[in-house]
């Protein structure tokens, strides 16, 4: 199986193709970097994405508070992800940071603080 | 509807006629109402057009038009002292820059004089340019007609209306004429939604729907033909305002593409003049777009695409005699048709609620003056007219006014809660009621302050405001 | 007041830190509910990549700076907005409104200018067609999504492929609505690949190139619109297409919001739509400064701080009574779009920020005066989306006559 992508690791945009090996290990032609090696890998084996989204708050004034996975997620887990997020509902106050939820294994925390409203 | 007497008169159609005929009915004892089938006033032809007041010289007099136009221009002072609309006499100029439109401009100037037009003036490129210098050298004479003016034409329409219902006017909107029945003293109208009202007479000021409200209705056969024009808005920092409003020398069907300093101090460009057959059809093309520039630098050399900040199109609905039709029904009794009202009706407006009143009287209907008539309405101030003093009393006596919700035309919370209270309730409705959302940035940063104002006022839940009645809806839905 | 700051985001809220730093009073006057500006509705992360060497979103990049503030003790006016801004002797007056305190009058030794940017619009674009609800502006969107929480529609069309609009792209396919195109009038894209990748590409959404929107249909909301190719240099209508939605962002451009500027009698350029600025940051009038997007559009908010915080410090050295002993002009050459400021102090190291023309990689950027090179850097890649700062030091500028022009190139 391959992959065909544009390298997003610096702003020169090499396209590069990454392809599965008969012996399990993954090519990669067209890089400039190993950056680049490394995400192509990556995109082939483990898509991840770093999810930002906002979820609901009680408060009327400012009713969503951003959030964010703390680290990137497997991409295909990001449709589930979402769903929970947006059911999620979080009382005020909130500081930068806090957990807010594991969902899937992955830490959902606040994009910023909100006080009281 | 309050008891089951008939109303005196019903008028259809909420633009600047229909609003003008009940302020003026409104000044004798008489029930009135009057319908619309949008939901807010002056949402048709009224709102979009050049909002000039015309300066009397363009049509003969033979022209009912042109009668009604030199006899409501003389109104303005009035009506603007009484209604507090922004309005300006600035003044018009009609531009020649070839020798055989001075020709055309001898005819205007004599129509001009036999029409009575205050102050007319034959104008030699001198003076053209001393009255406007940044006309285009090519300028050979002209005409000035100091009479002439500019005004915001839903301000007016609005004004109109408050006006009228301050004076026991009833509103309906939504309101869309299905069918008229007569019953031999009076006229049941019913609406699409299933309302209905009775009205000994009827007049039917319905604009570029009057055929279908005169069918309605049994009437005679309204041949109207929608003629679109399209403009272009200039910021106004645009270095092409001029001080008077321009005009080229008319053509068969129009009196051209004009550059007009509009009185909120922006420029509008336009209009064209082309007859189509969708009288729905509000959509600007890029081919008459490009024909307002090449017809704008004629006159303003200095106009430029880089200034545009929006663009609209109006439809005129228009007769084949190309007048005017304000008479009683041929057909039907009790029916006054008033149709083909397409420039200069702005102007003519005032004239049109005096000549329907006398028709209605000429009829027999008693008009008996009404004693309690307020011919003021409340004036809502404007921050952005505000001095810094006049603005911190504003502000102590309403805070609202200190936060600026439209920060390209600098308009405060206060006034569009004051929109919102008058029943403006559609966001095209708060902009022309307040001006915001028509400035350079087009609603970009106050439209979302806006949602939020009027969900608060009115209770609204987000998903049902919309721009401009019926399913414009902004939003979809909530996460 | 020593210097008064309009506007709360990135850039008025480093230069004002910056100012405190340095010992003098800095109040900042905000128009919105809180500091922050537009990162609190760029939810998405990406910033302070340089900054904080975190990839850090928008809101978590603002507040580092809010908490600086509010530890500095700078005075901050919120819901307040200027409405003008003028020379009085020697302080800067600002009329303010504000639902609290009434009209009021900010005198201040110094004035920041760092309002930001407003958005290009339909209107500017003059896409024929009606005038339906559902058209709006990508920030627009952004703000009602990210912070009201409301979907604008479901059948979307994105006009422009700046990073703005990309962002929505995907932020809207993550709502649950379906984007079905986003079309970019230039053969390139104007947005970073990044973002062409992980919000286009990551949804398969088509992006055609070289593409207008050359009418929008619907009645009461949108229907659809019409796209039509450019094929050379001009518009096909044979090659025409219909999408139908019904929303359409656009995502066309950003204007510095200079219109207080102007207020002030401040001098704009047209080849930034921002004040013309000298080696300090100070606009044609003696005593305000301008500073991030008002100044020029930038696209990373990391540079919005740098270049903030080196104005705060000019700012600083203003009040203190401190002006460069000379300063000498720089313009763009060739394959510049334009450089800023428009002067440098040639006793000491200057931050230059210039957009290229062209888009290669290994390009070189030379800086030429007098006939001889005084600066020449390769850089891997440029491209007209991408700013690039330069900083020209002391030793890159000896031996210049006072009237000197230095020119800044790309090939």
């Amino acid at each position: 199986m391959k992959k065909e992508l544009t390298c997003i690791s610096c702003p020169i945009g090499c396209a590069m193709t990454a392809e599965y090996q008969t012996d399990g290990s993954v090519a990669v032609t067209g890089n400039q970097c190993s950056r680049g090696a490394q995400y192509a890998r990556d995109e082939l084996v483990d898509p991840r994405r770093v999810v930002t989204a906002t979820c609901r708050t009680e408060s009327l004034s400012h009713p969503r508070l951003p959030v964010r996975s703390k680290g990137p997620c497997p991409r295909d887990q990001i449709p589930s992800l979402l769903e929970e997020i947006y059911k999620m509902s979080v009382k005020l106050p909130v500081r930068l940071g806090d957990v807010l939820g594991v969902l899937g294994g992955v830490e959902i925390v606040a994009s910023r603080s909100m006080p009281p409203r | 509807m309050r008891t089951n007497d008939p109303l005196d008169v019903l008028v259809i159609g909420a633009g600047v006629s229909g609003a003008s005929i009940a302020r003026k009915l409104s000044a004798y004892e008489l029930d009135v109402a009057l319908v619309d089938k949008e939901c807010d006033v002056s949402f048709g032809t009224s709102k979009s057009n050049s909002g000039i007041i015309h300066g009397g010289f363009h049509h003969s007099v033979r022209h009912l038009k042109a009668r009604l136009e030199i006899r409501g221009n003389a109104m303005f002072d009035q009506l603007h002292k009484e209604l507090g609309f922004p309005f300006r006499r600035c003044g018009i100029l009609v531009v020649a820059t070839h020798s055989d439109e001075m020709k055309v401009i001898g005819q205007l100037y004599a129509q001009g004089v036999e029409n009575g037009s205050v102050g007319i003036e034959m104008c030699s490129r001198e003076r053209m340019l001393e009255l406007e210098p940044k006309l285009s050298p090519d300028v050979l004479g002209g005409l000035h007609a100091p009479s002439g003016g500019i005004i915001e034409p839903y301000r007016f329409v609005f004004c109109l209306v408050e006006s009228a219902r301050r004076n026991g006017v009833q509103l309906h909107t939504d309101f869309k004429v299905a069918a008229g029945t007569f019953d031999g003293a009076s006229w049941l109208v019913r609406a699409e939604d299933g309302r209905s009202l009775r009205a000994r007479y009827v007049v039917n000021a319905a604009g570029l729907f009057a055929d279908e409200v005169s069918r309605a209705f049994q009437a005679e056969e309204i041949p109207l033909t929608p003629r679109k024009g399209e403009y272009f808005l200039l910021d106004r920092s645009t270095p092409a305002c001029p001080a008077r409003v321009l005009f080229p020398v008319p053509s068969h069907n129009s009196k051209g593409v004009l550059v007009i300093p509009t009185v909120e101090g922006t420029v509008l460009v336009g209009p064209t003049a082309k007859d189509i057959h969708d009288k729905t059809d509000l959509s600007t093309t890029a081919e008459e777009l490009e024909k307002i520039f090449d017809y704008a630098k004629r006159l303003v050399p200095r106009v430029s695409q880089g200034d545009v900040i929006t663009s609209f199109a109006g439809l005129r609905p228009v007769l084949k005699d190309e007048d005017f039709f304000i008479d009683f029904s041929s057909v039907v009794p009790q029916l006054i048709q008033v149709a083909g009202i397409q420039s200069p009706g702005l102007t003519a407006s005032p004239a049109v609620g005096e000549y329907v009143k006398d028709l209605l009287r000429k009829a027999g209907v008693a008009l008996t003056e009404k004693k309690t008539f307020d011919p003021f309405i409340e004036q809502v101030p404007r921050l952005r007219e505000a001095g810094p003093w006049e603005a911190e009393s504003l502000i102590q006596a309403d805070p609202r006014y200190g936060n600026v919700v439209c920060r390209c035309e600098k308009v405060s919370e206060a006034e569009i809660v004051a929109a919102i209270r008058k029943g403006h309730t559609t966001m095209d409705g708060i902009k022309y009621f307040t001006r915001a959302g028509m400035g350079r940035c087009q609603g970009g940063f106050c439209t979302s302050r806006i949602l939020k104002i009027l969900t608060r006022e009115t209770g609204m839940a987000p998903e049902r405001i919309t721009k401009k009645g019926r399913e414009s809806f902004l939003l979809r839905g909530r996460l | 007041m020593d210097a008064a700051v309009v506007g709360g985001g990135a850039a008025g809220m480093a230069a004002a830190l910056e100012i405190r730093k340095r010992g003098a009073r800095a109040c900042i006057i905000e128009r919105d509910d809180e500091l922050g500006g537009i990162l609190l509705q760029c939810i998405h992360n990406g910033f302070g990549l340089h900054e904080y060497k975190e990839d850090l979103t928008g809101p978590e990049y603002a507040e580092r700076a809010v908490r600086g503030v509010g530890e500095a003790g700078i005075a901050v006016f919120t819901r307040t907005t200027v409405g003008e801004i003028t020379a009085n002797g020697a302080a800067r007056e600002l009329t303010c409104y504000s639902a609290d305190h009434g009209v009021m009058r900010i005198f201040a030794r110094a004035a920041v200018l760092a309002m930001g940017c407003r958005e290009r619009n339909r209107g500017n674009l003059r896409i024929p067609g009606s005038r339906p609800a559902g058209v709006y502006t990508a920030g627009l969107v952004q703000r009602l999504v990210n912070m009201e929480g409301y979907i604008p529609g479901r059948d979307v069309v994105i006009i422009g492929s700046g990073d703005i609009g990309l962002i929505m792209a995907r932020r809207l396919q993550w709502l649950g609505c379906r984007v079905h195109a986003v079309v970019e009038i230039m053969p390139y894209p104007s947005g970073l690949t990044r973002n062409i990748v992980q919000c286009l590409n990551d949804f398969s959404i088509p992006l055609y190139l070289s593409h207008v929107v050359s009418r929008i249909h619907g009645v009461d909301r949108v229907e659809g619109l019409d796209v039509t190719p450019i094929r050379n240099g001009a518009p096909d209508p044979a090659g025409q297409f219909h999408i139908a939605c019904d929303t359409i962002l656009l995502s066309v451009g950003l204007i510095p919001e200079n219109e207080l500027s102007k207020t002030a009698g401040v001098l704009i350029t047209p080849e930034t739509n921002g004040p013309v600025v000298d080696a300090t940051m100070m606009t044609s009038v003696d005593g305000i400064f301008a500073t991030g997007n008002v100044l020029h559009v930038h696209d990373l908010v990391d540079n919005v701080s740098d270049e903030s915080r080196l104005t705060g410090g000019f700012v600083a050295d203003y009040l203190s009574g401190t002006r460069p002993a000379r300063q000498v002009r720089v313009k763009p050459g060739s394959n510049v779009r334009y450089v800023n400021p428009s002067r440098v102090d040639p006793g000491r190291g200057n931050r230059l920020y210039l957009r290229p023309l062209i888009v290669k990689n290994k390009a070189e950027l030379a800086v030429r005066a007098e006939n001889r090179q005084l600066r020449r850097v390769v850089l891997n890649h440029v491209q007209p989306s991408e700013m690039i700062s330069l900083t020209l030091r002391e030793r890159d500028m000896t031996d210049l006559s006072p009237d000197a022009v230095l020119e800044v190139s790309l090939s």
